[in-house]
C-alpha cells in the first residue's frame, strides 16, 4: 500500500501540470465498444460465475473479471486514439449496483481488477512516451437510486436508499479502486447531487484512513432542456454544493449531445475555481435508441468549446468510439487549455 | 465600516443558488418552521401532519425567506426522524427546496440527520466551543465532509459569552480553531454573538443589544470573511404580548445590525415594523434601550408599551388611533399612508374653520403634500404609494371645488404648469401618466393632452395656456423623430418652452445627440419619472439659478454629444456584401424542418386565467419605478415592502378583472411555408407554395471578433436553394380592448392609482399572452418541441428552443414590417388590432411578432447599418431612399 501512496501524490503533481499545459482527453463509451464483442450469457459468466443464480448478460463491469482481455483491448484503443486519461469498467460496481445481478460479493474484485487492467494499459503507452503521462480514473457511477428523490410519487418523503448505505458502499468501490492503482477518482453521471457528497463524503473517509491523496473529479449530468440535474438543481447550485471538497475538476457528461450541453459547461466554466470537464454523448439518442453522431460532427461541436476556452478536459460519452476520440484529441490540441482564476 | 479582507462568498444553495458577498445587504431567514419558535408548527409536527407542516415552509419562501431554519428540538418529539422526515418532504417541492435549509438543533445526532438528508450546501445551527475543542473540531470537520456551512455560537467551556469581551475572545478562538485546524473556509463560518434581551430591569442586561452590535463591528473587522447572524426576536423577549412594541424594537435592532455588519438573521417579517415608520417617541424609548443611552431608558419603555398594549397582533397600521390626532396631524396621516376613507370628512372639517375655502388647500393638504414630497425625495416613500397619496389629494381637491368656483376666486397658486403628451403615433402613457400624477401632487398644474397628439395641437395649447414647462413621452422609436420634429418646430416658431423628454426609447445620448442641435431653449432628458419634479423644480427656479442650470444641461448635451460622435466614428463597419458573406452559416443538409401541424391562419382566445401563469412580474415593478427582480424585490431592503403591496393590489386588481371579464385577450396566428431568398428577406408563401409576401430583414454591419457572423433574422430560415421548405410564425396578441374604458372610470373616480395599475396589467398580460401563445406554437400549433416542460421562470429566461423577435425591438427595429404582418394575419380584420401612423398598435396593451422555430435561432441587436444597406432595403422594400432613412433613423450610422 506505501508504494501507491507515492505514487498518487506524484501524479496528482503530474496531472495538475499536465491540466495547465494542455487540454487533456478522456476517453469514450465502454458499453457501446463491448457491444462490438457480441458477448453471450456464458461469456458474462465466465469460468468464475458459471454457477451465479441471477443472469449476467448486459453486467458489463463484471466483464473485467470474465473478460479482462476485452476490457484491456478497450483501454488500449481509446489510449492509441489519443486519450490522456481511461476510465475503469467500474460505472455500476457498488453494493446497490450490483444488487440487480446478486454480485454484491463480487465488487471489491471487480473494482480491484478494473483497475488494474486500465493501470496496466496506461502503463504500457507512458513508458512508450513518458513525454505525454496517461491517466486512469476510477469511474464511480451515481447507482440506480436516488436520496432526495422518491420513487413512489404518492409517497414523496419515501427513499429507497439513503446517505449512509450509499457511504457504504462507495467505500468499498474506493477501497478497490485505490487498491488497483488508479490515479484519479471519478464520480460522473451525477444526477442526484446527494448521491455525489455521499460518494465524495466515503472518498475522503477512504483517504484519511489510508493515508493517501487522490484527485477527484466530479461529472454531473444536465437530463433536459430545463437546465438542471434530474434532482432538480441549476448548473450553479449543483457546483455550490459540491465545492465543499478540493476537486480535480467538475464538469458534465451524458444525456445531452454536446450542442445542448454547451451552454451549462459554459456556465460551470464562469463559477468553477477548479479544473472544467466535458464529455457528452454523441448526439441524442434516434429513433433505435442509437447514437450516430459522427465522429466528425462531435468534432466540430465540440471545437466551439474549445474556442470559447472553457474546458481543460474533454471527452466522450454515450455513443462514442475511439474514433470519435481521435477525432476529439486531434482537435483539441490545438486550443489552449481554460484559465483557472481564483475569483470564480 | 472597513471590513476585513476577503475575496470568497459565502455560497449555499438549494435548488438554485444564494450568493453572500461581504457586501450583501442582509439575508433573512425564515423561523417559522421551527418547532420552539411557533406552537402552530410544533402542533403539527406532534399530530404528524407534516402536509400542513411543509405548507408553513412554503408560505415563508412565498413570503420571501431566503433560507429556511428547520428546528424539531422538543422533548416529547423523535427529532432525528422528525428533522429526516420534513428535509425529505420539502426536498418534493421545487418552489420550496429551491432556497438552503438551515439544520437547526442542539443536539449534534439531529444535525447530522439533517445533513445525510440535504443535496445542497445548508447551515448548520450550531456548534460551539461548549463541550471543549476535541468535540467542536470533531464536529465543524464533519459538517466540512457533509458540504455545509456553519453558525458558531458564542458559547465556551465556560458558558455563553455575555460581555462584548467574551464575545469577541470566544469568537476569535473559534475562528482560529476552524481555520488553522479544521481548515474550515472562513467564508462559511457565520457567528451568532448572541442576541438577549434588553429592558428586562436588571443592570447586567443593559448593555446586551450594544455588546452584540460592537461585538459584530469587531467580528467583520478582524476575522476574515466570516459572516454574523442572530436570532433576532430574543432582544424583545421582555415584552411579550405587546407586539407594537415588539415590532418596533427588531426593526430598529435589525437596522443597527446591519449598520455593524450583521449579514443575516432569523426574523418573522410579520413582526417586524419599518423602521421608518416607527412611531418617533416610540423609536426613540426603543433605541434609548438597545443603545443603552440613558438611565431611565427601560422605565420609559415600559410606560409607553403600558400605552399601547392591547394593540394585540394587529399591526399600527390598521389602529384608528391616528383618528383621535389634531386635524392637520390626520390630514397628513391620510396623505402620506394613502388613505382616502376619512379625507373628505376631515377637509369639511377644514373648511369650515377656514376663512377661504382655497386656504383649506394651501393650508392642510399643502402641508402634508410636501410631507409626502420630503419623504419620496429622500427616498422614504415610493412611487406607488405617491400615486395613492394623489388619490387622496384628488379626492380632497374635488370636495373643494365646488365651494372655490362658488367663491369665483381664480387664485393660483400653483408651482407651474405643465403640459403632458404623448406624442402623435404613439399610444403608450403609463410612464407618463405617473410623471403627471408625480407632478401634480407636487402642486404642478399639470395639462395632460393624453397620447397621439399631434405636434400642432401641442405647441398650440402651450401657447394657449402659457404654460412653463412642456413634456414630451414616447414609447417606440418612431417618436424619438417625433420628438426631434417637435423640437425644429419649436425652433422654428423661435419658442422657448423648456422641454423635458421622457419616456422608454428615450436616453440621454438620444437627447444630446438629436434633439439639442435643433432646440437652443431649455432641453431636458428625464431618466425615471421620481426625477421629474426635481427637474421641473430646477427648470422653474429664479432667473440666476435657472440659467445656471440650463447652461449646465447645455454643457452636459454637448459634452455627451461630441463624446459620442467621436466614438461613432471609431466604430467599423462592413460593407453589405461582406456582412452577407459573414452570415450566420447553418447546416442546411442537416437540418430537417419540422413540418407544422397547422399552416395557415387562425384566430386564439383564452381567458386572463389562462395568462396567469406566464406573466412576467419584473418589469411590472420596474413601471413602478420599483427596481430588482421578482420575487426577490419582496426581500429587498429599500423597495422589498412596498413591491409587496403593490403586487397584492396588482393581484386583488387581477381578480376584478377575472370576475368581472373586463378585459378580454384576443390573438391570431399564422404559421407559413417560407423560405430565405436573396440573402436577406424572407419569402412566404401559401400552402399551395405561391408566394405571398416577403418579409425584409436587416443585418449586422458593425465588424465583429473574428469568427462571430453578422447576423439577419432572415438567417434562420432555410434558403430556397437549399430545397427544403421551412416554416415562419406570425402573431399577434392584445389584452388591451376594454383597458381605456375601466381606466377612464377609475379617473373619473379620481383615482389614478388604479388607472394606471390597469394599464400596466393589461401591459403585462399582453406579454404574457405572446409567452403563452409561444409555448402553444412550440409544442401543439407547430409542435417542433411537443416534449417541452418549463417552469414560468424559465420562460422568462428563455430556455426554449426557437424565438418570438418582435418589429421595433433590437433584432428588427423596422417597424414597417408590421404592415406586412398585418396583410399576411388579416389583424384588423380578425382581432381589431390597429396600426398608428408611426406604427404603433392600439390598443396599447399589444404585441406582434414573428416566430423562427431553429434551434439555432437566437435574439441578437441589429446595432447600426450603412448607407448601402439604407438603399438596398429601400429598393426591396419599395420605398424611396428618403422614406427608409426616415423609417431606419435609430438604426442608420452616423
Amino acid at each position: 500500500m506505501r508504494q501507491y501512496d507515492r505514487r498518487n501524490v506524484n501524479n496528482m503533481k503530474n496531472i495538475r501540470e499536465e491540466l495547465d499545459r494542455r487540454i487533456l482527453v478522456l476517453d469514450g463509451a465502454m458499453g457501446t465498444m463491448l457491444q462490438r464483442y457480441k458477448f453471450k450469457e456464458e461469456d458474462f459468466r465466465g469460468r468464475l460465475f458459471r454457477n451465479a443464480p441471477l443472469p449476467q448478460q448486459g453486467n458489463n463491469d463484471l466483464l473485467s473479471l470474465t473478460q479482462p482481455k476485452a476490457i484491456g483491448e478497450i483501454h488500449e484503443a481509446y489510449l492509441e486514439a489519443g486519450a490522456d486519461i481511461i476510465e475503469t469498467n467500474t460505472f455500476s460496481s457498488t453494493t446497490v449496483g450490483m444488487a440487480d445481478y446478486g454480485m454484491e460479493e463480487a465488487v471489491y474484485d471487480i473494482n480491484l481488477a478494473s483497475a488494474r487492467i486500465a493501470a496496466e494499459a496506461a502503463r504500457k503507452f507512458t513508458e512508450a512516451d513518458p513525454q505525454r503521462p496517461r491517466f486512469v480514473a476510477g469511474a464511480m457511477g451515481p447507482t440506480n437510486k436516488t436520496a432526495s428523490m422518491s420513487p413512489d410519487v404518492n409517497n414523496p418523503g419515501f427513499r429507497a436508499i439513503d446517505f449512509d448505505r450509499l457511504k457504504a458502499a462507495y467505500k468499498q468501490q474506493v477501497t478497490g479502486l485505490i487498491d488497483g492503482g488508479v490515479d484519479l477518482l471519478l464520480v460522473e453521471t451525477v444526477f442526484d447531487t446527494l448521491n455525489a457528497k455521499a460518494a465524495l463524503f466515503a472518498i475522503e473517509e477512504v483517504k484519511e484512513e489510508k493515508e493517501v491523496d487522490v484527485p477527484v473529479m466530479v461529472s454531473g449530468t444536465i437530463t433536459d432542456a430545463s437546465g438542471r440535474t434530474l434532482s432538480g438543481q441549476t448548473a450553479e447550485a449543483f457546483l455550490i454544493s459540491i465545492s465543499h471538497i478540493d476537486l480535480l475538476s467538475v464538469g458534465f457528461n451524458c444525456a445531452l449531445g454536446a450542442d445542448q450541453l454547451l451552454p451549462y459547461v459554459k456556465r460551470l466554466a464562469q463559477k468553477s475555481r477548479f479544473y472544467v470537464s466535458a464529455y457528452p454523448n454523441a448526439g441524442l439518442p434516434n429513433h433505435f435508441g442509437e447514437y450516430d453522431q459522427t465522429p466528425q460532427a462531435m468534432q466540430d461541436l465540440l471545437e466551439s468549446y474549445l474556442k470559447e476556452g472553457i474546458v481543460n478536459i474533454v471527452g466522450g460519452c454515450c455513443g462514442t468510439t475511439p474514433e470519435h476520440i481521435r477525432k476529439i484529441a486531434e482537435v483539441a490540441a490545438q486550443y489552449e487549455p481554460r484559465k483557472i482564476t481564483q475569483t470564480a | 465600516m472597513k471590513k476585513a479582507l476577503c475575496d470568497r462568498s459565502l455560497m449555499l444553495s438549494g435548488l438554485e443558488p444564494l450568493v453572500i458577498t461581504a457586501d450583501t445587504n442582509f439575508v433573512n431567514i425564515g423561523e417559522r418552521t421551527n418547532v420552539t419558535g411557533s406552537r402552530k408548527f410544533l402542533n403539527l409536527i406532534r399530530e404528524g401532519d407534516f402536509e400542513a407542516a411543509v405548507e408553513i415552509a412554503r408560505a415563508q419562501v412565498e413570503g420571501g425567506a431566503q433560507i429556511i431554519d428547520v428546528n424539531m428540538d422538543e422533548g416529547m418529539i423523535d427529532g432525528v426522524a422528525a428533522m429526516t422526515t420534513f428535509l425529505n418532504l420539502i426536498a418534493a417541492e421545487p418552489d420550496i427546496a429551491r432556497v438552503p435549509v438551515m439544520i437547526d438543533s442542539s443536539k449534534w445526532e439531529i444535525i447530522e440527520a439533517g445533513l445525510k438528508v440535504i443535496q445542497g450546501k445548508g447551515v448548520v445551527n450550531s456548534i460551539s466551543l461548549k463541550e471543549g475543542e476535541e468535540v467542536f473540531i470533531a464536529q465543524a470537520k464533519k459538517i466540512k465532509r457533509y458540504g455545509a456551512a456553519v453558525i458558531v455560537m458564542a458559547f465556551d467551556e465556560k458558558g455563553q459569552a455575555d460581555t462584548y469581551e467574551r464575545r469577541i475572545e470566544i469568537c476569535k478562538r473559534s475562528y482560529e480553531v476552524l481555520v488553522n485546524k479544521v481548515n474550515f473556509p472562513a467564508e462559511d463560518i457565520i457567528f451568532d454573538p448572541n442576541v438577549f434581551p434588553v429592558a428586562t430591569g436588571m443592570e447586567e442586561h443593559r448593555s446586551n443589544a450594544v455588546d452584540f452590535f460592537k461585538a459584530t463591528k469587531w467580528i467583520r473587522e478582524n476575522l476574515p470573511c466570516a459572516h454574523v447572524s442572530g436570532g433576532v426576536s430574543n432582544v424583545s423577549f421582555s415584552f411579550r404580548g405587546n407586539n407594537t412594541v415588539r415590532e418596533a424594537m427588531h426593526s430598529a435592532f435589525l437596522y443597527h445590525g446591519i449598520q455593524h455588519g450583521m449579514t443575516m438573521g432569523i426574523v418573522n417579517p410579520q413582526m417586524l415594523e419599518v423602521y421608518d415608520e416607527i412611531p418617533a417617541e416610540l423609536l426613540n424609548y426603543v433605541e434609548d434601550v438597545l443603545l443603552d443611552r440613558s438611565d431611565d431608558a427601560t422605565e420609559r419603555l415600559l410606560e409607553y408599551a403600558e400605552k399601547v398594549k392591547g394593540n394585540g397582533k394587529t399591526s399600527s397600521r390598521s389602529n384608528l388611533e391616528w383618528r383621535n390626532d389634531p386635524l392637520q396631524e390626520r390630514i397628513t396621516h391620510a396623505l402620506v399612508k394613502g388613505i382616502d376613507e376619512f379625507i373628505v370628512v376631515d377637509v369639511e372639517e377644514a373648511r369650515v374653520q377656514a376663512d377661504r375655502p382655497i386656504e383649506v388647500i394651501e393650508g392642510p393638504l399643502m402641508t402634508g403634500m410636501n410631507v409626502v414630497g420630503d419623504l419620496f425625495g429622500s427616498g422614504k416613500m415610493f412611487l406607488p404609494q405617491v400615486v395613492k397619496s394623489a388619490r387622496v389629494m384628488k379626492k380632497a381637491v374635488a370636495h373643494l371645488l365646488p365651494y372655490i368656483e362658488a367663491e369665483k376666486d381664480q387664485t393660483n397658486s400653483s408651482a407651474g404648469k405643465v403640459l403632458m403628451a404623448t406624442v402623435k403615433g404613439d399610444v403608450h402613457d403609463i410612464g407618463k401618466n405617473i410623471v403627471s400624477v408625480v407632478l401634480g401632487c407636487n402642486n404642478y398644474e399639470v395639462i395632460d393632452l393624453g397620447v397621439m397628439v399631434p405636434p400642432e395641437k401641442i405647441l398650440q395649447t402651450a401657447v394657449d395656456e402659457n404654460v412653463d414647462i412642456i413634456g414630451l413621452s414616447g414609447l417606440i422609436t418612431p417618436s424619438l423623430d417625433e420628438m426631434v420634429f417637435l423640437a425644429k418646430e419649436m425652433e422654428r416658431k423661435k419658442l422657448k418652452f423648456p422641454l423635458m423628454i421622457g419616456g422608454a426609447t428615450t436616453s440621454r445620448a438620444h437627447t444630446a445627440v438629436k434633439i439639442a442641435p435643433e432646440y437652443t431653449g431649455p432641453l431636458v432628458h428625464v431618466n425615471d419619472a421620481s426625477r421629474a419634479v426635481t427637474v421641473a423644480g430646477n427648470l422653474l427656479q429664479k432667473e440666476a439659478g435657472r440659467e445656471i442650470y440650463v447652461q449646465s444641461l447645455q454643457d452636459e448635451y454637448t459634452k455627451l454629444r461630441e463624446g459620442y460622435l467621436n466614438r461613432s466614428r471609431e466604430k467599423k463597419f462592413h460593407d453589405l456584401k461582406t456582412a452577407r458573406a459573414n452570415k450566420i452559416s447553418l447546416d442546411w443538409e442537416e437540418f430537417e424542418p419540422a413540418k407544422p401541424a397547422f399552416t395557415g391562419v387562425k384566430e386564439v382566445t383564452v381567458s386572463i386565467n389562462d395568462l396567469l401563469d406566464y406573466i412576467d412580474w419584473t418589469p411590472f415593478f420596474r413601471s413602478w419605478d420599483l427596481h430588482g427582480k421578482f420575487p426577490a424585490i419582496f426581500d429587498d431592503e429599500v423597495v422589498g415592502e412596498q413591491a409587496t403591496s403593490l403586487y397584492a393590489d396588482a393581484k386583488s386588481m387581477l381578480k376584478q378583472l377575472i370576475a368581472a371579464g373586463s378585459l378580454q385577450p384576443r390573438g391570431v396566428v399564422g404559421i407559413f411555408p417560407a423560405n430565405q431568398i436573396d440573402d436577406d428577406d424572407i419569402q412566404v408563401f401559401n400552402e399551395n407554395g405561391e408566394a405571398l409576401a416577403r418579409l425584409i430583414t436587416l443585418r449586422q454591419q458593425s465588424q465583429k471578433t473574428k469568427g462571430a457572423p453578422n447576423m439577419a433574422l432572415a438567417d434562420f430560415v432555410a434558403p430556397g436553394d437549399s430545397g427544403k421548405t421551412d416554416y415562419i410564425g406570425l402573431f399577434c396578441v392584445t389584452s388591451g380592448f376594454g383597458v381605456e374604458e375601466l381606466a377612464s372610470t377609475y379617473e373619473k373616480r379620481l383615482d389614478d392609482y388604479n388607472a394606471i395599475m390597469v394599464k400596466a396589467i393589461a401591459d403585462r398580460l399582453a406579454e404574457a399572452f405572446a409567452e403563452y401563445l409561444h409555448e402553444r406554437v412550440r409544442k401543439e400549433i407547430w409542435g417542433y418541441a411537443d416534449k417541452e416542460a418549463l417552469t414560468n421562470e424559465e420562460l422568462i429566461k428563455e430556455s426554449y428552443k426557437g424565438i418570438r423577435p418582435a418589429p421595433g425591438y433590437p433584432a428588427c427595429p423596422d417597424h414597417l414590417e408590421k404592415k406586412t404582418i398585418w396583410k399576411l394575419l388579416e389583424v384588423e380584420k380578425r382581432i381589431g388590432v390597429t396600426l398608428t401612423e408611426s406604427l404603433a398598435m392600439w390598443p396599447a396593451a399589444s404585441v406582434s411578432g414573428y416566430y423562427f422555430a431553429h434551434p439555432q435561432s437566437r435574439y441578437f441587436g441589429l446595432g447600426k447599418i450603412k448607407e448601402d444597406q439604407l438603399l438596398s432595403y429601400a429598393e426591396r422594400r419599395g420605398i424611396s431612399p428618403e422614406e427608409a432613412r426616415k423609417w431606419l433613423s435609430p438604426v442608420l450610422a452616423d
